[in-house]
């Protein structure tokens, strides 16, 4: 009952061995030690196993192993090495999303599908992209707010000081 | 060897006690061995280390609430350092030394953190900077004064001369700690008050931040356990051959645990076992039965006084109100999980906890190990809420991990994370008040019935008078000027004495509810409008007034709104700080309640750092809104009904109103924040739903009862014709 | 409530026709009863009677919801009120292990216990008695060895007057055609033994063929009925009303793994035959089935799914929605729970089967089983792309159900009038 698959996952060929029917969430987190996808329902109702499938969103909890086939996988651990993903990130830390940030993985790929397909997105359309993903410590409004900065460079929420030598000696107001 | 060395030997040491109770800073210049000392037990190290770098090693956890930058932000402060310069370490647990302030041991939660360690903090930051300022002095024989630091430099003004923090390690080991310590003034802070990126900001973004279930030690294997949603079923063992793909089942008295290779492959198997439960003592109640017993309860038991004022005469009431509070999961994002290596004569425990000093406590009890054999290693945690205080999931791993020759992964499905949760407990509260000829109270009186959570979990904190303080905090220290107040408790417990626990705020949460919205129907009983009749009534709190008309102003109080939609306000006092929400809904459809807008001001003292304040108001008001709105656990047969997001429903992007949130300027002591929000969102969303329909919500959530009340109002009778009519138009699929 | 009504009405207009020359009809063409000494079973008759018990789909009903098979209990709910299926293991006290060959034929032919009882008909025997007395012995040879669990019946809970199981042999004499299949012989071979799997064994009319107001199947064959709160599609061979325009590829598909795509999903009651039994088919069966679908008259009946349509989700892209002046409350229920899986385009985020495009679900204007699935979700399933269940959204408060259904059909280009919050209230009374 289990099979030998051979994936690309973040560029990388890897095998492994598994039944066709277990989901890449677990793949990548047991098998492959790829622990940035995180598990939070197993019912794909919260999103924080999203990754990506040829540049998509999906959630791995619901994605046989055996239905990936060809396809590239992306993680966090490598979304930054995308345009749209670096940008994501750092818009994500310049305005400080994150508390628990156990959702942000999920949250993060996420945002990163929906600039992938619509470089500047509508209210609606973060609404209809981003609705699936929970986060429990609700960071909502700054996901919002880090879509529109990672997509246009401009936002009104208050922007974070990076900790550093430079920043501490002359210290801006935000 | 387990336990890490603490305190690296070549290091200038101040040990702290975050402990005392009158906050005082018991600074010290220690060496390990002083550490023992009976009148000196310090439980947080400020070390300077040879590179140049400073290390905090503080008792608290990072949950997400910012509090290891806030606290190395009033380190570096005081010390004059870059914020760079400091490295902020989780503490090992070890309750005797790493006891919390507020919370008596090694714990994270209600908002206890900053609170407890500000004075102290920035004593012992100041202390180690004036003890390093005077070994330099004494080594260049000038006066101290005539030296400053900064970035960890310390210069003598008039010749310029200079030495790094670190190139003074040895010399102020020696320096005696000085009794008088003066602080920075306010207005001088350079670090504190600034928006400063979290330390952990950048690992949860690149997905690179441990939690507790990323733990992967050697050899480990995953366990998914099966346990019955009702309490106290025990499982009957029967030999069945051991299914494909499990590598062991562990059978407990209260569970099975099936391991695999991976977690999935463990769940798979135990989803398709079949077992038989033993049902022996449990209560197969349901919710209407629940709520049977504490109606019961409140009107026959035995009710405990919390606050009688003398004035009180218990005169007849114009006014009174039930209100109803459902138990409510927690549902922190990262399930219950924790990975257990019980080896020979040691133990080893990878979790996030917000108690790691309980952690090590159960441990201890289970194995009997001593506690110098067993090492905690805390991560992040993925939501604490209050369930992470608890050490029921981690005490069945370490059972489990007992029982096998592996380290062991434990994770608890959604569905046994929210069906065994240790809930938030129901309340039934009623709630009373005689008024003046304005329509102003003069006599308040209130009942609650409810759950304990300190008679289990932390007996120690209940008031002399046997009353939980937590019960009724937020109802027997109200804010209003109300010339006689009687509030009165009634304990109860949950059937099968089954245990429930913290949540984002107890307390205050249903207080603040019952009280905000009870305040909301006497102003419009007295025909005022609610913030007016507030602001009356505040006269007397200066620092609530001051967020209410902050609030109001903000939100433009007085601005007409459409037909069917409302505004609501809510003002309230819990963990030391001040808060004050308007929120506005949309009630034009029929199907939902719109949360449109809030606007929120806070004081909650000194702002350490105002983005992760601001973010802490922002989550709080969402996780109120979600329990407001959608939160219930029902039960059935004495399980919880719930299992996963699709019927234990949390708020989501697309529901969340656009929010503003107005810190106050203040020089006051920092107060707590974490749970201020979701305390103060319910009532004010409450209110805004009255002020939009005119129905007065008296039993959350909110959502059913709304549809319950629609239902009875629309016409009934007609309404159930016309279904009968289409239902018998659409079936039988005829042209 | 209302089906009580409904009952009472239709047994007025049976009462006042009184058709006894149908009874006597009835009687005089039956096929004679034939008794005969029970076989002792080979390994070939249980093989067969597995295959046979599996195109007779006694699984489905004989069973509850994660349950032993076979042992019965499950619920049927009825308009005159609740039966429960019975223990056909052979369990000698609960199931049949005490009945000879003679007693099970009968039971399949008459709908008549050994101790003379009438079974209801739900048990659908005005099918099974067109099976032949072997067919009918290889499927009592292959219960037989099924391991016997005690399982007492649970007691049905029926209104009166349909409590009393004496007015079934009324029903039956008017209703009850008691005799074996017969091959037509104008008609290919194939197109006959399709005929028999279709309706000898699958017993397809018993949901798919309208009721007459006496609750026997009309005439109008597999146009289309309603029963436990689900739609039975018209399966007529109607290009628009029925599955005419379906390409033989889809219909197979369809039947032998539950979803032909742009045309339906099986879920609910069919999800359950195909899972149990249709997709066993061996392939001279299957496609005997198929050719006999074929041969149905076309009957315009139901309602059109008129893929065709333009609509806002052929504009939309596969994870974002096309602008619109205003966003309805559906759209964010379908936004908040639905999107992640379904797609916004309706193609199926994450497994074809989750495609919406083309489903006549959700073209159907009644929105049954629309709103069935969405109160109770699907179960996990060996069949391919179906690993990951559907979970139930029945928490969802009726608005909102009724704003996400009406949603969905303006978003597909269906149409259709609206559904109310009272629609979802009588959708969840069924249980399932
Ligand atoms: S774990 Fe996959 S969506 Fe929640
Ligand atoms: S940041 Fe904690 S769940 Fe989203």
């Amino acid at each position: 009952m289990r099979s030998t698959f051979t994936l690309n996952i973040n560029d990388e060929r890897r095998t492994v061995t598994a039944p066709p029917r277990m989901p890449m969430l677990w793949v990548l987190r047991d098998l492959l030690a790829l622990t940035g996808t995180k598990y939070g329902c197993g019912i794909a109702q919260c999103g924080a196993c999203t990754v990506h499938l040829d540049g998509k969103a999906l959630r791995s909890c619901v994605l046989p192993v055996g239905d990936v086939g060809d396809g590239h996988i992306t993680t966090i651990e490598a979304v930054g090495r995308t345009d749209n993903g670096e940008k994501v990130q750092r818009a994500w830390m310049e305005i400080e999303v994150a508390q628990c940030g156990y959702c942000q993985p999920g949250q993060i790929m996420a945002a990163v599908a929906l600039l992938n397909e619509r470089p500047a997105p509508a209210d609606f359309e973060i609404d209809a992209a981003m609705s699936g993903n929970l986060c429990r410590c609700g960071t909502y409004p700054r996901i919002r707010e880090a879509i529109k900065l990672a997509a246009t460079g401009k936002t009104d929420a208050m922007r974070t000081l990076v900790i550093g030598p430079s920043a501490d000696s002359e210290v801006k107001e935000p | 060897m387990l336990r890490r060395e603490l305190l690296k030997t070549g290091a200038f040491c101040v040990a702290f006690s975050l402990a005392s109770k009158n906050r005082q800073a018991f600074a010290k210049s220690a060496t390990p061995a002083d550490a023992g000392n009976a009148a000196f037990s310090p439980n947080a190290f400020i070390q300077v280390l040879p590179d140049g770098q400073v290390r905090l090693t503080i008792p608290n956890v990072e949950m997400g609430q910012g509090i290891y930058t806030s606290e190395a932000a009033i380190l570096a402060e005081e010390m004059d350092l870059g914020l760079d310069q400091v490295i902020v370490d989780h503490a090992p647990a070890s309750p005797e030394r790493y006891t919390m302030p507020l919370q008596a041991t090694q714990l994270t939660g209600g908002s206890t953190s900053i609170r407890g360690s500000w004075d102290v903090l920035r004593s012992a930051g100041a202390t180690a900077r004036l003890m390093l300022i005077n070994a330099a002095a004494s080594r260049w024989s000038v006066r101290p004064d005539s030296c400053e630091a900064k970035r960890g430099v310390i210069t003598h003004i008039e010749s310029g001369r200079s030495l790094d923090y670190a190139m003074l390690v040895d010399d102020a080991q020696r320096q005696s700690v000085p009794d008088v310590v003066p602080l920075k003034d306010h207005r001088r802070f350079t670090i504190i008050g600034k928006p400063w990126q979290r330390t952990d900001t950048r690992d949860k973004v690149l997905g690179a931040t441990r939690f507790g279930i990323d733990a992967q030690p050697p050899g480990h294997k995953c366990a998914a356990v099966i346990i019955n949603p009702v309490w106290h079923a025990r499982p009957r063992l029967q030999n069945a051959p051991l299914p494909a793909g499990a590598h062991e089942i562990v059978a407990l008295d209260d569970c099975l645990a099936v391991i695999a290779d991976d977690f999935w492959t463990a769940s798979e198997v135990a989803r398709t076992l079949s077992v038989e439960w033993d049902y022996g003592r449990c209560t197969p109640f349901d919710t209407a039965q629940l709520r049977k017993a504490m109606n019961h309860a409140a009107s026959n038991a035995e009710a405990l006084t919390a606050r009688h004022d003398a004035s009180w005469s218990g005169r007849t009431p114009a006014e009174s109100a039930e209100y109803e509070f459902p138990a409510l999961a927690h549902a922190a994002l990262e399930p219950m999980n924790a990975t257990v290596a019980c080896r020979k004569d040691e133990l080893e425990i990878w979790i996030g906890t917000q108690a790691p000093g309980r952690v090590l406590d159960a441990a201890h009890r289970l194995t009997g190990f001593p506690k110098e054999r067993i090492q905690v290693h805390n991560h992040y945690l993925g939501g604490g809420f209050g369930r992470r205080v608890e050490t029921d999931q981690v005490e069945q791993a370490i059972r489990i991990a007992m029982k096998v020759d592996y380290p062991v992964k434990v994770i608890w499905s959604r569905a046994t994370d929210i069906r065994r949760d240790l809930p938030r407990p129901p309340f039934l509260d009623r709630i009373s008040a005689a008024l003046d000829d304005d329509g102003f109270p003069i006599e308040w009186t209130d009942h609650i019935t409810g759950c304990s959570i300190f008679t289990r979990f932390a007996p120690q904190f209940m008031r002399e008078d046997g009353v939980d303080p937590d019960t009724v905090d937020g109802a027997d220290n109200l804010p209003y000027s109300i010339p006689s107040v009687h509030v009165r408790w009634t304990p109860f417990d949950m059937p099968d004495e089954r245990p429930i626990g913290w949540w984002r705020g107890v307390g205050p949460t249903h207080n603040l509810f019952r009280v905000e919205c009870f305040l909301d129907e006497l102003a419009d009983h007295a025909g005022i409008d609610p913030y007016l009749y507030r602001a009356r009534l505040l006269q007397h709190s200066p620092r609530l007034l001051k967020v209410l008309h902050l609030a109001a102003e903000k939100a433009d109080w007085h601005r007409p709104l459409d037909q069917g939609f409302g505004r609501g306000i809510a003002v309230g006092k819990a963990y030391e700080s001040y808060v004050c929400a308007v929120v506005e809904v949309d009630a034009t459809s029929t199907s939902e309640i719109r949360l449109t807008r809030c606007v929120c001001a806070v004081d909650c003292g000194v702002v350490i750092n105002p983005n992760t304040i601001v973010a802490q108001i922002e989550g709080g008001l969402i996780f109120g809104w979600t329990a407001a709105l959608w939160g219930e656990l029902t039960y059935a047969a004495g399980a919880v009904e719930q299992s996963n997001f699709h019927d234990y429903r949390l708020m989501r992007m697309n529901e969340v109103p656009s929010i503003a949130v107005h810190l106050v300027e203040s020089d006051e002591h920092p107060s707590g924040v974490g749970e201020l929000g979701t305390a103060i969102a319910s009532p004010a969303l409450a209110n805004a739903v009255f002020n939009a329909t005119g129905f007065r919500c008296r039993r959350l959530p909110l959502v059913p009862a709304i549809a319950e009340h629609v239902q009875s109002n629309s016409g009934g009778l007609k309404q159930r014709l016309d279904n009968l009519v289409s239902s018998f138009t659409r079936q039988g699929g005829e042209p | 409530m209302k089906s009580f009504t409904k009952i009472t009405a239709s047994l007025c207009v049976v009462a006042a026709v009184v058709p006894i020359a149908v009874v006597a009809k009835n009687m005089l063409s039956r096929d004679p009863e034939i008794s005969a000494p029970d076989i002792a079973p080979s390994s070939e008759l249980i093989a067969r009677g597995e295959y046979l018990t599996r195109l007779a789909d006694c699984q489905a009903c004989h069973q509850v919801k994660g349950g032993e098979p076979f042992t019965g209990g499950r619920a049927f709910q009825l308009p005159f009120g609740t039966l429960y299926s019975t223990n056909i293991t052979p369990d000698p006290e609960t199931g049949i292990g005490t009945w000879s060959d003679d007693d099970f034929v009968r039971a399949l032919h008459r709908g008549v216990r050994p101790n003379g009882e009438n079974l209801y008909p739900a048990f659908p025997y005005t099918s099974y008695t067109a099976i032949s007395r072997d067919d009918a012995v290889a499927i009592k040879s292959y219960l037989f060895t099924l391991k016997p669990v005690q399982a007492p019946a649970k007691k049905n809970e029926l209104l009166f007057p349909f409590n009393q199981r004496w007015g079934l042999a009324l029903w039956n004499g008017f209703f009850l055609t008691d005799r074996r299949f017969k091959p037509d012989p104008a008609l290919s071979s194939k197109v006959n033994r399709g005929d028999y799997v279709a309706n000898a064994l699958g017993h397809c009319g018993e949901c798919h063929t309208p009721r007459t107001l006496a609750f026997n199947l009309s005439d109008r064959i597999y146009a289309g009925a309603s029963l436990e709160g689900w739609n039975a599609y018209n399966i007529t061979s109607h290009k628009e009303y029925g599955i005419g325009a379906w390409s033989d590829e889809e219909l197979k598909r369809y039947l032998l793994e539950g979803h032909a795509p742009g045309r339906g999903t099986a879920t609910g009651p069919m999800g359950e035959v195909v899972e149990y039994s249709l997709r066993h088919l061996k392939a001279d069966d299957a496609s005997a089935l198929l050719s006999y679908l074929r041969t149905i008259p076309p009957r315009p009946e139901g309602f059109v799914a008129n893929v065709k349509e333009s609509s806002m989700m052929t504009a939309a892209s596969g994870s974002l929605p096309v602008a619109t002046d205003v966003i309805e409350p559906g759209q964010r229920v379908f936004e908040r729970n639905c999107a992640s899986c379904h797609g916004w385009n309706g193609g199926g985020v994450q497994q074809k089967t989750a495609a919406l495009k083309g489903l006549r679900t959700i073209y159907d204007p009644s929105a049954a089983n629309l709103l069935q699935v969405i109160l109770h979700g699907t179960e996990s399933s060996a069949l391919p792309g179906r690993s990951t269940p559907m979970p139930p959204f029945a928490s969802l408060s009726d608005g909102e159900i009724a704003d996400l259904v009406n949603f969905m059909r303006r978003y597909v280009g269906s149409g259709g009038k609206k559904i109310g919050a009272g629609d979802v209230a009588d959708a969840r009374e069924y249980q399932h």
